[in-house]
């Protein structure tokens, strides 16, 4: 292959196709010739994953012994424990009449009556859905994880926002937090803190402080510098700048905090019910294993309702202007309610009354077994297709390729799109994932991230595009958007499940699904970018509306749409670990597989791991696509 | 000021543990707080049954869940936790009873010999045995096909998208007992293990395999109530003889027949009073078992529907249960 590359670039001058199709050639012609060497197949006893195992016996042997767990893990377990069990205690205390007056009284001050009744409404929805137990456990778990949260983030992040230094450790950090599947912290976490709910609001944590800390960064960073020299030119102390200057002029950019770790923690209550965490994770877990969408969807609008009026709540105190005073009617309002709630506690049951909940099992698992009997012919068609043409073929390039045919190949893709660091960077994540003894399960994965993102692209680019030139299509889409996003991912396997099977394709669909939204809103926002006088000056000079988008929307979108295909990778590579719950199989199932059996926990481990190097290289393979090619969003960046 | 006071009960709440350093077992979890339907009686205590994902097993757990509620006075949680991690449970006080256990003689080596924080409380009174299951209707075509020796010959037939030019045998949840990946490669079968996920999801292909006369193999047990409904046949593995799957990577023989136990938490079984003693005394036969599940899954009844109409059908059984 090196030789046609060679040879290309130093004759005369060829077309600009000539470079990329020779390697092409030369990559075929090192497949053919290579093929079925140097495969790194899979192994489940591998040595990697044993020793991991043989570490995870020790330190469940040592656990009450070893004073790192006796005087430090242990404790934070027990007091994370400590606090859910307050939280668990007043609001079983409380009840459904105490909750709802409460909640409904906050979201008055909050907001105002739209923003109460709204609250009153999703928190009664909870009681008629018949999930009234498990929301309520939800709602301790979310908020001890996202109090503590809090509690450490909002230190951390006024510090990151003060100093320069602290944020450029931070950041990284941060960035790891993000990126790594939420699923490979799962099994170290059941390591050191077990599982069951301590465990369960540590996970959440992990994932809802990144936002905590960058955005109070943020905050405090753009409090303008005039206000901090005149504060410290009168001689105000250090302590003093930063409780009477910076705080309150932070506070409305601190709220969003506030509001993206609770829609954070939200996202979370899923999996954390994967370590025995209580709460709705447990019935959408169920209807999993059941294969019952009826017990899935409930649960799932529980949550998007929780997730709407909490987000509704914060985001209303984080609008309000500080000066203004609260009116004295919406006082006695929210005053009433919260009386009225609580004086009902002794009053009415503790529990929501059964005959007031609508069951919607039934009903749910009827309509899907109908389109599964009606569409079995149509699903089971796409299925295969995809999956023979598509799936198959490129599974079995990318498994018998040798391995360092592969990460030449990915060396040589990152160098031309990202340069030089990036393909380093690329290429020792690919490296360390053959190292760790994972390279098969990896490439299959590989395939089926691939498969996906092209889906998502292509639906992503699309509807984009629809978006931006028809008002009115956008305007429908949106609240769907929305609705897809807030939903928790699990809640679209099942009925991709219901109509695919326990499939590689089933964890594309649900990924699909999941990563379309972000991808949909980047190249819309991109094109209505495109400034009207450009667009003016296309349709002047004689441009159809096709040659207008192809000729000039489109190109000049493209870091829109560049960004767009970063984000489909990192999203979809999120959602085809959980896949694995689904018959995705490769690394999400080795991961699933680590928590259920101990035996495999050592290959659980490191298959996350995997997952996280697998997102690191594909995030810098793609990152530098848009810097490379716009000189712009190296300043944005 | 919110967060100042929790904070203050959080430091309260850590020094009361006192400073000889805190073993994970030390939570204080029987002290959670009640949240049964009845406000009026006092109940007499919680239990925590895990819920391991097969209905089978929720069949028994709801059956005695429902008479320590309503029969003894306690709280029951039902906690849904995989078969490997409720034992892990037993340390941390997530779980008091697991109410079938499927053999598993390693962790009873390290739970209950080593870590000695669990017992066993006898058996549930349940045969259960683990297999290969195929159709009934490939049986009658390919009468030889139930001897694994002649599986490889028909591998074709079982080829799937998902199983690429070998033979497909669709596997269960990830948590289950499994020798499928050791049977396979020592008996060298040209077969790949599929797996489908859930329970539902085997149930699914088997009733579809039979309707439409497709091609399946499968992991399956005994006791199920799929068995009164869909005619399934099992393959015949090597038959199984004494210790021939001590070492789990040389496995090469069929699952043996099970006497299925329960297992308690070791502070249960000292402080469970009545509680434990029914657990303990809880056995019925498998077609007790079948109804229950086959109610759950196919009649449209919840857990706790199923079990109360088991219970008032079977007064004599279960009051032979209930401690005096």
């Amino acid at each position: 292959m090196s030789s046609t590359t060679v040879s290309a670039s130093s004759g005369f001058r060829l077309p600009r196709w000539a470079i990329p199709a020779g390697a092409t050639i030369g990559f075929v012609a090192a497949y053919v010739i290579f093929r079925g060497t140097a495969t790194l197949p899979h192994d489940d006893e591998a040595p990697q994953f044993l020793a991991v195992t043989d570490l995870r016996e020790w330190i469940d042997d040592h656990r009450n012994d070893n004073p790192f767990f006796l005087y430090f893990l242990n404790y934070i377990r027990l007091g994370v424990g400590a606090l859910h069990t307050l939280f668990q205690t007043v609001l079983y205390a409380l009840g459904w009449p105490g909750i709802t007056g409460v909640m409904g009284a906050l979201a008055w001050l909050a907001g105002g009556w739209r923003t109460g009744l709204l609250a009153l409404a999703g928190v009664s929805a909870f009681g008629v859905l018949g999930l009234w137990q498990s929301s309520v456990d939800t709602l301790a778990l979310v908020g001890v994880a996202v109090l503590l949260s809090l509690v450490i983030g909002i230190p951390v992040g006024v510090w990151a926002g003060l100093s320069a230094r602290v944020r450029r450790t931070v950041t990284p950090v941060l960035d790891v937090m993000q990126i790594m599947p939420t699923f490979a912290y799962l099994a170290p976490l059941a390591l050191f803190f077990h599982i069951g709910a301590p465990a369960g609001a540590i996970a959440t944590m992990i994932y809802a402080i990144p936002p905590a800390i960058r955005i109070t960064a943020l905050a405090v960073a753009q409090v303008s510098p005039t206000a901090v020299e005149a504060s410290t030119s009168l001689g105000a102390t250090r302590w003093q700048t930063l409780f009477k200057v910076h705080l309150p002029l932070a506070r409305s950019t601190m709220a969003l905090a506030v509001n993206q770790t609770i829609m954070m923690a939200l996202s979370m209550v899923v999996i954390a019910n994967l370590i025995s965490a209580p709460g709705l994770g447990g019935d959408i877990i169920r209807g999993l294993s059941r294969a019952q969408v009826g017990i899935m969807l409930p649960a799932g609008v529980a949550i998007v309702v929780m997730a709407v009026v909490l987000d509704r709540m914060t985001l209303a105190t984080a609008r309000k202007d500080p000066r203004a005073r609260t009116r004295r009617t919406d006082l006695a309002v929210a005053g009433a309610l919260a009386a009225a709630g609580l004086a009902l506690i002794p009053v009415l049951p503790a529990v929501w009354p059964e005959n007031v909940t609508i069951d919607v099992v039934a009903p749910v698992n009827d309509a899907v077994r109908w389109a599964e009997e009606n569409w079995y012919a149509v699903t089971t068609g796409i299925k295969d297709v995809t999956t023979y043409a598509l799936l198959n073929p490129l599974e079995s390039l990318l498994t018998s390729a040798p391995w360092w045919l592969v990460a030449l190949a990915a060396l040589i893709l990152a160098w031309r799109v990202s340069g030089v660091r990036a393909a380093l960077t690329a290429l020792a994540c690919l490296l360390a994932i053959a190292l760790l003894g994972v390279w098969e399960h990896t490439m299959q994965t590989l395939t089926t991230v691939t498969v996906a993102v092209l889906v998502t692209l292509v639906i992503g680019l699309l509807l984009g595009v629809a978006a931006a030139r028809a008002p009115r299509f956008s305007a429908i889409q949106r609240p769907l958007l929305d609705a897809a996003q807030t939903m928790p991912a699990f809640v679209y396997l099942l009925p991709a499940l219901a109509l695919f099977g326990t499939t590689r394709f089933t964890a594309i669909f649900a990924s699909v699904i999941y990563a379309v939204p972000p991808v949909v809103r980047l190249v819309e926002d991109g094109i209505k970018g495109v400034p009207p006088t450009v667009v003016e000056a296309a349709v002047a000079a004689g441009s159809t509306p096709g040659q207008l988008l192809w000729k000039v929307q489109l190109p000049m979108a493209r870091r829109a749409i560049l960004l767009a295909a970063n984000q489909g990778i990192v999203m979809t590579l999120a959602m085809v670990v959980i896949g694995g719950l689904v018959g995705a199989g490769a690394l999400g199932y080795d991961v699933v597989s680590g928590f259920s059996q101990r035996t495999d926990f050592g290959m659980g481990f490191v298959a996350g791991v995997a997952t996280v190097l697998l997102g690191v290289m594909l995030d810098r393979i793609t990152q530098g696509a848009d810097r490379r090619t716009s000189p712009r969003k190296r300043k944005m960046s | 000021m919110k967060i100042r006071l929790l904070a203050g009960i959080l430091v309260l709440g850590l020094s009361a543990v006192g400073c000889g350093g805190a073993t994970v077992d030390t939570s204080t979890t029987s002290s959670a707080p009640a949240a049964g339907s009845s406000a009026s009686a006092e109940p007499a205590g919680t239990v925590k049954i895990a819920i391991n994902p097969w209905v089978g097993y929720e069949a028994s757990a709801h059956v005695v869940a429902y008479l320590l509620r309503n029969e003894l006075g306690y709280n029951v949680e039902l906690p849904e936790i995989k078969e490997q991690l409720s034992w892990e449970g037993f340390e941390t006080g997530d779980v008091d009873v697991i109410i079938e256990n499927w053999g598993h003689p390693d962790l009873k080596e390290q739970f209950i010999e080593q870590k000695k924080v669990a017992v066993e409380a006898g058996s549930t009174g349940n045969k259960g045995v683990i297999g290969w299951y195929i159709p009934k209707w490939m049986a009658d075509e390919h009468p030889d096909i139930t001897d694994s020796k002649n599986l490889n010959k028909y591998a074709d037939l079982f080829k799937t998208s998902e199983s690429g030019d070998k033979g497909q045998l669709l596997f269960g949840d990830p948590s289950y007992v499994s020798n499928e990946e050791a049977l396979i490669k020592n008996l060298k079968l040209n077969y790949k293990v599929v797996v489908g996920g859930s329970e539902a999801a085997l149930i699914k292909s088997a009733q579809q395999a039979q309707a439409q006369k497709k091609p399946l193999l499968f992991y399956f047990w005994d006791p199920h109530w799929l068995f009164s409904q869909t005619e399934l046949i099992r393959v015949n593995l090597p038959p199984y003889t004494e210790g021939c799957d001590a070492d789990p990577k040389k496995v090469a023989c069929d699952y043996p027949e099970m006497d299925l136990d329960k297992i308690v938490s070791k502070k249960f079984a000292d402080t469970g009073g009545k509680a434990y003693e029914l657990v303990k005394n809880f056995n019925w036969t498998n077609e007790d078992q079948n109804a229950v599940a086959d109610d759950m899954t196919n009649k449209g009844m919840s857990g706790e529907e199923a079990a109360k109409k088991w219970v008032e059908a079977n007064t004599a059984k279960w009051q032979a249960w209930i401690p005096k």
